[in-house]
């Protein structure tokens, strides 16, 4: 299938691992994308507290792009993902303002129809590629990994701006795919809930009490890794960990996957090939446990 | 239709008492609500099971409680939409809150919260003769934030609360946005100066938890918005909460694309003398992810095109210039 790729800021600013990994996992994936190298930002929620229908018709605007394209677009990040859908749901809910933001469209000739659709990777790996398709394109099972999945509240609420009524297999999305990748499902309250980035530099001894919170649980639960499609989320999960360690006077080392460097790992990609060594806390553990597996078994490039 | 009940209870008289859980397996009507189900339990099956009721028609606002994991209320929830395949319901108390008894808990932090945002109209200049008249247009955009029904289903599944005690709450905020947005309130400017403080509104994580929780559309994360939005316009800017949000409209508007690297000081400040301790505090996580190659680019990323950068500014130029 063919995509207008939304990459958004962070897969290329603070988490630049995502980007290249994203690429290569798609290929496999035989997804073909047609970048939107002219689309703004989303706004990421933030832009939306001073002024939400600057946040909408930026977002428009991206929509507008696709649908030119005739291409869905495809998103790697639960932020942007949420922010999209809930503006995509604002401007059909409300004709006269979707008239007003398309208004400010005309200019550059674009015009918000609102026959896009707005994909994550993680539903079009189950919904559109299928997890038993995705499970044919992997060299190798990780069966000694167990990990605990972290969605990124974008990608979970408000549901009806989400399409989960139309679409109930996206609650459970991250899970499949774990589990299509031969590891164990580590299951915790703490997988729906907040990183704790959006107030990290508000109010940061709450953010990192929230880093301590989940990566201790998760921990405790005996995962040895945690998988998340926000890179916002991973920012925090995965830079503030140290600080949440010292704070919270818990041990804890949980490394942090982007959804596409364990797809890729699966796959048969290098953990060099996925960016491993980007993250601020080790993976190391996690590559010997998949080494350790494909030197015994078939299938390692 | 038969449904097993999990649900956790506790009974503060009993020696040792100690949270336990108790599972409960019924045969009930297909239209029975979780709430029927629990009167059901308590009428026929354990006559000590704790759990506050009146209306049974989301008009109450008593019966708040968490099923699988989440608040909602009891009465407006229906079995057969929460059951899993094998037909079982996990019921909880509310989160954030102290426990009373099974599923009875107690409303004191909730109520000294509301109260603390002086939940009532103060009104400017001498009091009229009769009543205060508002329009009907006026109070429009009020009438969804004045659905709330007191439950505290948004403040049990708060993500900011399980980390701080202190901060006001989805209510508490929804309810003050309530008075800051009546025409007829006179002490908006210093309403919004109070929760501009710690524990206020910048301290909202964004989580939409409350959003999804509220049995009555009060959005009340959307009120927090609307009140950060209304504190920026009304001028009251030296936080870091404002300063982030406004230097992110600035990159945005600058390049189409968020600048993290300097979002940093620009969000501590850049002339604030206490934001240098913020600032030295920061750079050994600035430090380990430069050694890792994960530092945001020093030169910011652009949209491509110049007539993108100028399509993105136009439209900035267009939708703030019109406020």
């Amino acid at each position: 299938m063919k995509v207008a790729f939304y990459p958004g800021c962070v897969s290329r600013g603070g988490c630049p691992e995502l980007y290249p990994a994203t690429i290569k996992v798609c290929q496999k994936l035989g997804i073909e994308l047609d970048e939107l190298t002219g689309a703004a930002c989303t706004g990421a929620g933030v832009l939306q507290e001073k002024d939400r229908k600057l946040g909408d018709t930026l977002n428009a605007r991206t929509f507008a792009m696709a649908e030119k394209k005739g291409l869905p677009i495809m998103t790697i990040c639960s932020t942007c993902q949420g922010v999209m859908s809930q503006a995509y749901k604002r401007l059909m809910d409300d004709a006269k303002y979707r008239e007003e933001v398309n208004a400010l469209l005309k200019e550059e000739g674009l015009e918000f129809k609102g026959t896009v659709v707005i994909k994550h990777l993680l539903w079009i790996m189950v919904e559109d590629i299928g997890v038993d398709r995705v499970k044919a394109l992997l060299t190798r099972q990780l069966p000694d990994l167990r990990i605990a999945p972290f969605y990124g509240c974008y990608i979970v609420r408000p549901s009806w701006a989400l399409g989960f009524a139309e679409h109930p297999d996206r609650q459970h999305s991250l899970e499949d795919l774990i589990e299509a990748v031969g590891a164990t499902v580590v299951d915790y309250d703490g997988k729906t809930k907040c990183c704790g980035l959006p107030i990290l530099l508000i109010n940061e001894k709450n953010s990192v009490d929230m880093v301590a919170k989940h990566t201790s649980t998760a921990q405790h639960l005996g995962a040895n890794a945690m998988v998340t499609p926000c890179p916002l989320c991973h920012l925090n999960l995965d830079g503030y960990q140290p600080k949440a360690a010292k704070q919270s006077g818990i041990g804890i080392h949980m490394p942090i996957l982007h959804l596409p460097q364990l797809i890729g790992l699966a796959m048969g990609f290098s953990p060099k090939e996925m960016g491993m060594e980007r993250h601020i806390v080790s993976t190391r553990e996690v590559e010997e446990a998949i080494a350790g597996r494909s030197a015994v078994g078939a299938g390692r490039r | 239709m038969r449904v097993t009940l999990d649900i956790g209870r506790f009974n503060p008289d009993a020696p040792n008492a100690k949270p336990y859980r108790q599972e409960f397996i019924l045969e009930v009507e297909e239209y029975y609500t979780v709430l029927d189900s629990l009167i059901y339990v308590r009428e026929y099956e354990d006559p000590t099971l704790a759990v506050r009721c009146s209306c049974r028609a989301s008009i109450c606002g008593s019966c708040a409680m968490r099923v699988n994991g989440h608040a909602s209320l009891g009465c407006k929830t229906k079995l057969i939409s929460v059951m899993d395949k094998d037909g079982r319901v996990r019921v909880d108390p509310v989160g954030n809150m102290p426990r009373v008894k099974d599923l009875v808990w107690d409303m004191k932090p909730f109520w000294d919260k509301i109260r603390a945002v002086d939940p009532f109209l103060q009104p400017e200049g001498p009091e009229p003769e009769e009543e205060y008249i508002a329009s009907p247009e006026s109070m429009l955009h009020l009438v969804g934030v004045m659905g709330c029904i007191m439950c505290g289903a948004c403040v049990s599944d708060c993500t900011v609360l399980e980390v701080d005690e202190n901060f006001l709450g989805p209510a508490a905020l929804a309810k003050a946005y309530r008075f800051t947005g009546d025409p007829r309130d006179g002490k908006t400017k210093e309403r919004l100066k109070e929760l501009n403080e710690y524990s206020g509104i910048w301290d909202c994580t964004r989580c939409m938890e409350c959003v999804q929780a509220c049995p009555k559309g009060v959005a009340p994360m959307e009120r927090i918005m609307a009140l950060r939005d209304k504190t920026i316009a009304a001028g009251i800017r030296n936080t870091n909460g404002a300063r982030h949000a406004e230097a992110v409209s600035d990159f945005v508007k600058k390049s189409g694309k968020l600048d993290e690297l300097r979002l940093v000081p620009r969000t501590y400040g850049m002339f604030n003398p206490m934001s240098l301790n913020s600032l030295f505090a920061a750079i050994p996580v600035g430090l380990r992810a430069l050694r890792r190659g994960k530092l945001p680019p020093i030169i910011p990323h652009k949209v491509e095109g110049k007539e993108n950068l100028q399509a993105v500014r136009r439209i900035f130029d267009k939708v703030e210039g019109k406020k």
